[in-house]
């Protein structure tokens, strides 16, 4: 097995977690730095093709941005959008509130 | 095990031979006393298959045809968003989730007189290889309840072999058809990507995934693919080529075959994977076929590709469970901001494998680390697909095994990276959009059980019709 990167902290894997909104605790945090350490250090392999003067594929289909016609159709109910939400108020979906919270 | 066949199943039921209400009451049957030990099911829907087989009958009576699936009962993957039931994806953040629209394969399959009999239980959110990662409990295999029934759509293909439906269907992103059907002994396709529409498949990575079929047979799964492949207005992405019949397109010459067999496709297996390897060359080439040596040295590379652009995509399209419009909340707490309600939702709802790859995802596409992984990763992704078209310039097929192995024990792997490993043969098919096929071709009995051995072929882009003739011929002449 090859080494780990180095580069890999326990802060980056924290900062990692917080742009993907994901709330972990030290010991998560401890375990998946270990195996994204080793993740990653397989992937680095990929620093070894020679990819100059080869255009990055996003897309396996030549096709893009198919239009349709501008045309109403059929949309879903009220009640079937909100059928789902964890909290609804009336019309609403409720949510905390977005202003005066530790983090907002 | 119980061979299905839906096709004449169908047969049956549009001659009258076979009442749809008496075909649904035996597959729900043969659930309730299978299910429990085999965990393939997460939702049955007794009542409901009951009555859509009473309707099938009705319209035979009437002097009307349901169609070519009239009453074959199909599983749905529960990542395929169904009317009926919940759509849960194996996760605790989609539990008790009701979708207020149907996927488009589910509407085209109950336009063509399929009963849809329950949703499959699946690795969580479709990542995974064992269907171990799925919050409703293990899937076992019905060829030995101690090891996995391969993964993701592991619900699916350990009910397909159980005979506890005639059809079911599945997603693969990478690999996620293939590798179960190698391991259940059946047959699972992933068509083209583009071929089929993902309207309603709730998204992982959006530029890999694909819905396909799993069957009893090539002639099976041809029939289900047939109903569900075609162009959708709801999905952008799904491809304006118009589908031809297969039966349209000749049985296959095995004397004007030409089957590429990739030297990276021969190392690292198992003796009896290799052995139905040769045996299945053995047997093209005494029918006739040519068998083309070609080089895919990228295939070492594809599993790293993969896990770049498959968590990249997956981190974006997961974005949206944040506990606000749907799936699971966190309880609230006083003084709490919406983002920190965010993030407690997201890690209460998703498991470690789902949140493992959200975290790759996020950290290949962060700030500093694009161009070094993401960007590189497409790059070689292009070079993966024209690896491809100079292999398919020789061979009209590709030949070698779906997985290096027969299923393994369930708990038998729990590393990441080694479980990753395991889709090494699949992978690269989703990376280039090609169309690939598993087909049972052998047998392991190095562990006591018979576990069934899956061979994969894959085809160029569109060139179904020409990857499911040669499955037919490769699949008569394993069974001769």
């Amino acid at each position: 097995m090859a080494e780990s990167p180095t580069s890999l902290s326990s802060k980056d894997v924290a900062h990692v977690a917080r742009l993907a909104r994901l709330h972990l605790d030290d010991a998560t945090i401890e375990s998946y730095r270990t195996q994204l350490a080793s993740v990653l250090t397989h992937i680095a392999r990929l620093g070894n093709v020679d990819t100059a003067g080869v255009d990055p594929m996003a897309h396996p289909l030549d096709t893009v941005n198919r239009l349709d016609d501008d045309e109403p159709g059929p949309v879903l109910s009220l009640d079937q959008v909100l059928m789902n939400a964890p909290a609804r108020e009336g019309d609403f979906i409720a949510v905390p509130k977005v202003l005066g919270g530790d983090s907002a | 095990m119980i061979r299905a066949d839906a096709t004449a199943v169908a047969a049956a039921i549009r001659s009258g031979a076979l009442r749809a209400v008496d075909h649904a009451r035996t597959t729900l049957d043969a659930i309730d006393a299978a299910n429990p030990g085999l965990n393939a099911y997460h939702e049955v829907f007794h009542e409901a298959a009951l009555e859509r087989a009473a309707a099938i009958d009705a319209m035979i009576a009437a002097g009307r045809d349901p169609g070519p699936l009239a009453g074959v009962c199909v599983a749905v993957k529960d990542n395929i968003a169904t009317t009926l039931g919940q759509t849960t994806c194996s996760s605790r953040m989609l539990e008790g989730y009701r979708s207020p629209f149907e996927a488009t394969v589910v509407t085209r399959l109950l336009g063509a007189g399929a009963v849809i009999v329950g949703k499959t239980n699946m690795d969580e959110f479709a990542m995974g290889s064992s269907s171990e990662t799925c919050a409703w409990g293990v899937v076992r295999n019905p060829h030995d309840p101690t090891r996995t029934p391969g993964g993701s759509s592991g619900g699916s293909a350990a009910a397909m072999a159980a005979g506890l439906c005639d059809l079911s269907l599945g997603s693969d992103t990478g690999g996620s058809i293939r590798q179960p059907a190698a391991f259940c002994g059946i047959v699972g396709l992933k068509p083209t990507y583009g071929r089929i529409s993902r309207w309603g498949l709730v998204a992982f990575g959006s530029s890999l995934d694909q819905i396909g079929p799993f069957a009893a047979t090539v002639r099976d799964a041809a029939l289900a693919y047939g109903v569900m492949a075609g162009v959708d207005p709801h999905d952008s992405t799904s491809a304006a080529i118009a589908v031809e019949d297969w039966q349209a397109t000749p049985a296959t010459d095995p004397r004007a075959l030409r089957v590429g067999v990739p030297s990276q496709y021969l190392c690292n297996n198992d003796p009896a994977v290799t052995e139905a390897l040769d045996r299945a060359l053995a047997l093209l080439r005494a029918a006739g076929a040519t068998i083309v040596d070609i080089d895919l040295p990228m295939t070492d590379h594809g599993i790293s590709t993969y896990y770049v652009i498959a968590p990249a995509e997956a981190s974006s399209n997961l974005a949206r469970f944040d506990g606000i419009r749907y799936g699971h909340r966190a309880a609230q707490r006083a003084g709490e901001g919406l983002e920190e309600l965010y993030a407690r939702s997201r890690s209460e709802g998703f498991g470690a494998e789902v949140q493992r790859r959200i975290m790759l995802g996020t950290y290949v596409l962060s700030s500093g680390y694009y161009d070094a992984y993401y960007d590189r990763a497409l790059r070689i992704r292009r070079l993966i697909k024209q690896e491809f078209d100079t292999a398919f310039a020789r061979c009209d097929v590709i030949l070698g095994p779906t997985a290096p192995t027969a299923a393994f024990p369930i708990g038998g792997v729990t590393d990441p990276l080694q479980m990753y490993m395991n889709d090494v043969y699949t992978v690269n098919t989703n990376i280039a959009g090609i169309a690939g096929i598993s087909l049972p071709g052998g047998t392991d009995r190095s562990s006591g059980h018979e576990l069934p051995v899956g061979l994969q072929l894959q085809a160029p882009a569109f060139a179904e019709n020409r990857l499911l003739r040669a499955s037919e011929l490769l699949e008569r002449l394993l069974s001769a």
